[in-house]
């Protein structure tokens, strides 16, 4: 009777050790799994769905034809108008991401200030986003009209030539990046607006005791310090300008991206072969395909790029710096009375952490550690 | 203390903002949740109707998905109900056809899931629907053989005789025309004496154009809106237009009733006839208000989108004329999707909306013409007279011009394809101008080649 006593005793503490041991190794998963479980269902098997339609004949109506392997890509790859579509969508992606990330952080700087009502500010820009795609492109569509819209009226009353807003291709691509900017360029504040916010302070009274005026430090000390979520803001503006839609679909009547597919892009494409008069799922799916690699492709090429430049904008400060002693600006080790302040904004620039990663890495930024000047702050 | 309270108030305010933008942007991130939640609830008809039928026998629920206005008001429904016990009806609309089309196509693709028991489908769609004739009931009913005009019927008809939609409405098309730009101008300008001046029976396109060229000689006004819509009109008044009647497509580089069309209208913009405008662009609602045009052509459900445009503008009338004969230009049908669980109920629903009476309601509460022969007669038709346009007695003057149609032209599977190649070269020469009238329409050849039919 007392022999099964003990044993019992451990074996149910075993048992509860071992369900809190399950709790610790399984309950992080259940708890993210409603993600992944979504995501699978809405994410990943229309993916892969997608994959399979594409290597069959497949009409919208009629449904799944014959397995014919690669010939949708082939077919697609060889249709001008895919092409075109390309085109058309790096261009309108250009236009619309680079001032649009530009313009963004250059507002964000704004609201960061000492305004009266920020709150205000800070909403008035989130504005455009709010409303819907499809009425910006209506109010959009009617100030780019060709002949009675506001813009030409405008233009004619300068005494300039109307703008053939709906026939020349550069001409549509602005006035679709223009709608696209309008949407998403305070949105994009607001991000980098948050990524300013948690900027140490310190680092501008450092930059402010040495002297840095507003535009240096947005320059040595926002900027680098924001890195991460220009980055992140790249890549998704990315992602969304590859797939822009509502604003060339709603851009003239017909939809199709004008008569000379001037500005019909890659996803539109995919929409006029897909419900349009071919109804090819299989060719659109083709196309959905091309351009998910596409967009994957750029998306490494872009992360890369930032983070090259990124790391450039630390060796072009330091190449800045150079340049400024050279001209007697910031002084030489052993220099004059006025020796310190610049360098400390140099310092202030990079977080102490990036300093030292920096230098293990980049070898300009070495001897940049061990500069003179620096220990001499 | 204090300023660093501030910080965090701000930092909290800002962190607010951006979890709400990312929240937003989740939520209408698809930039088609409109669309979303109208097919659910499209689709939650279609299971309750399915359930009901399942359950019971007795007890059912029909859905009929409609889109802009059909004229079926809720008192029509109700009084369909009374008239069959156990039965309720529903009607899901969408706001513009290409929505309802999008839908349509989608779900049938899909086998039929979510489709509403009766699906209303324009002229145009039917091209591609008829390739798969087995997805549809089949409708023909002898009792029913003569209630539609011939070629209304014919439209809608598969080669071995089934007949997969009734007919709705037509669109007989006659000329709209502002009145007081034609007085300015000096031409004569009542409705009987602009469809003299056009020719009055026997008009023909040249007189049109002729009659155009006079005009804007006298005005600043173009004489019509678009040369893709005027071009629209000739070519529906072909038979043959693209294709043989067995739907092999025509050569476009030797199609000579074709190339001629192309030629006539392509000259009439360099004539200056045509405004330049795409129909149902910014720049075409703006010309409404800014005289940009004196004439356009006009099927009868042409009023309503005219007024909508035009409000303020009073000169606006109709003339009993249209070159080359009668013309059509759209028109509907109601179909009954094959998967529906109760296709025969919904059948006899189709049947009576689409009878003279309720179509004769439906012509005056939404403006539809009736495509049934005797609702076209009736008096509630005949003595419809539109205040926007003058008081121009239209009921009367579209069932004249529906009678001047001599049939539907031939309409295959790879029409859309075809015509829509030829309107990019319209396009290019009327509204864009970025090409002449050759240069376009060798653009127009190359884009029928690749389309690979010949």
């Amino acid at each position: 009777m007392t022999d099964p006593a003990p044993p019992r005793t451990p074996r149910r503490v075993a048992f509860s050790q071992k369900l809190s041991r399950w709790d610790v190794k399984v309950s992080p998963y259940l708890f993210i799994s409603p993600f992944f479980l979504l995501f699978a269902l809405t994410g990943l098997f229309p993916l892969l769905y997608t994959a399979v339609v594409s290597v069959h004949e497949w009409n919208l109506l009629g449904g799944q034809g014959d397995f014919v392997g690669l010939q949708n890509y082939v077919d697609v790859l060889g249709q001008a108008t895919f092409w075109k579509s390309l085109r058309n969508t790096f261009s309108i992606f250009l236009l619309s991401s680079v001032p649009q990330v530009v313009a963004a952080i250059v507002l964000a700087a704004l609201l960061d200030q000492n305004l009266r009502s920020a709150t205000f500010w800070r909403m008035g820009v989130l504005l455009p986003y709010v409303v819907a795609p499809v009425a910006v492109s209506m109010i959009f569509g009617r100030l780019f009209a060709d002949q009675y819209g506001l813009v030409n009226s405008l233009l004619t009353g300068i005494g300039l030539d109307p703008i053939a807003w709906h026939a020349s291709p550069l001409a549509s691509h602005v006035a679709i990046a223009t709608m696209v900017n309008f949407r998403w360029t305070g949105y994009n504040a607001l991000i980098f607006l948050a990524a300013m916010q948690a900027v140490p302070r310190e680092l501008y009274e450092a930059a402010i005791i040495d002297g840095a005026g507003r535009i240096r430090q947005f320059f040595s000390v926002t900027v680098p310090q924001i890195r991460a979520t220009v980055i992140f803001v790249v890549i998704t503006s990315t992602i969304g300008g590859l797939q822009i839609f509502d604003e060339p679909r709603m851009f003239d009547a017909q939809g199709l991206g004008g008569a000379d597919r001037q500005w019909m892009t890659t996803v539109l494409y995919l929409y006029d072969v897909a419900w349009g008069n071919q109804k090819n799922f299989g060719r659109a799916a083709a196309i959905a395909w091309l351009l998910f690699l596409l967009i994957l492709l750029i998306g490494l090429v872009n992360f890369a790029l930032t983070r090259r430049i990124a790391d450039d904008g630390g060796r072009g400060r330091s190449a800045r710096r150079r340049a400024l002693r050279r001209r007697g600006v910031v002084p030489v080790p052993d220099g004059e009375p006025r020796p310190t302040r610049p360098s400390a904004v140099a310092s202030a620039a990079l977080p102490p952490a990036r300093t030292a990663g920096a230098s293990d890495t980049d070898p300009d930024a070495g001897p940049a550690t061990s500069d003179p000047e620096r220990s001499a702050s | 203390m204090r300023s660093s309270r501030t910080r965090s108030v701000a930092t909290a305010t800002a962190l607010a903002a951006s979890l709400a933008l990312v929240l937003t942007a989740c939520g209408g991130g698809s930039g088609s949740g409109s669309d979303a939640t109208g097919d659910s609830t499209q689709a939650a008809g279609g299971d309750a109707s399915t359930d009901a039928g399942a359950g019971s026998g007795e007890q059912i629920k029909l859905t009929v998905a409609t889109f802009n206005d059909f004229g079926y008001t809720d008192e029509l429904f109700d009084q369909y109900e009374a008239d069959h016990p156990g039965v309720t009806v529903e009607q899901v609309k969408a706001a513009k056809s290409e929505d309802a089309r999008t839908n349509m196509t989608t779900k049938l693709g899909a086998g039929g899931t979510g489709l509403a028991d009766i699906e209303a489908i324009e002229v145009d769609w039917l091209p591609e629907l008829m390739q798969y004739p087995d997805l549809f009931v089949d409708l023909s009913d002898p009792a029913l053989a003569d209630r539609w005009v011939q070629w209304k019927v014919d439209q809608a008809t598969t080669t071995d005789g089934k007949l997969i939609g009734y007919g709705t409405d037509i669109g007989p098309e006659a000329i709209c025309y502002r009145q007081d730009l034609f007085e300015a101008a000096g031409l004569p300008s009542t409705p009987d004496e602009v469809a003299t001046l056009l020719g009055g029976d026997d008009a023909t396109w040249d007189t049109y154009f002729e009659v155009g060229k006079q005009f804007v000689a006298a005005s600043d006004s173009a004489w019509y809106d678009s040369a893709s819509a005027t071009y629209q009109g000739m070519v529906n008044q072909l038979t043959n237009a693209y294709e043989e009647s067995d739907g092999t497509p025509k050569d476009l580089a030797t199609n000579q009733p074709i190339i001629d069309l192309w030629t006539q209208v392509t000259q009439a913009s360099a004539d200056g006839l045509s405004a330049g405008l795409e129909q149902w662009s910014a720049d075409w609602d703006a010309a409404f208000q800014k005289d940009g045009f004196a004439t356009m052509l006009c099927p009868a459900w042409m009023t309503g989108p005219i007024e909508e445009r035009a409000g303020g503008v009073t000169g606006w009338n109709v003339a009993d004329v249209f070159p080359g004969g009668g013309g059509n230009w759209g028109g509907s049908f109601l179909t009954v999707p094959a998967s529906g669980a109760n296709t025969e109920a919904a059948k006899e629903l189709a049947a009576w909306l689409t009878s003279p009476e309720v179509q004769t309601q439906a012509f005056t509460s939404a403006g539809t013409f009736p495509s049934q022969i005797e609702a076209q007669s009736s008096t509630a038709v005949q003595e419809f007279t539109n205040p926007f346009f003058n008081d121009a007695p239209v009921g009367a003057i579209f069932s004249a011009r529906a009678q001047a149609i001599k049939g539907a032209p031939f309409k295959g599977p790879n029409y859309f394809s075809i015509h829509t190649a030829v309107q990019d070269g319209l396009k290019r020469v009327d509204v864009e101008k970025t090409d002449d009238a050759d240069s376009s329409w060798a653009k127009s050849v190359q884009a029928f080649k690749d389309l690979g039919l010949s």
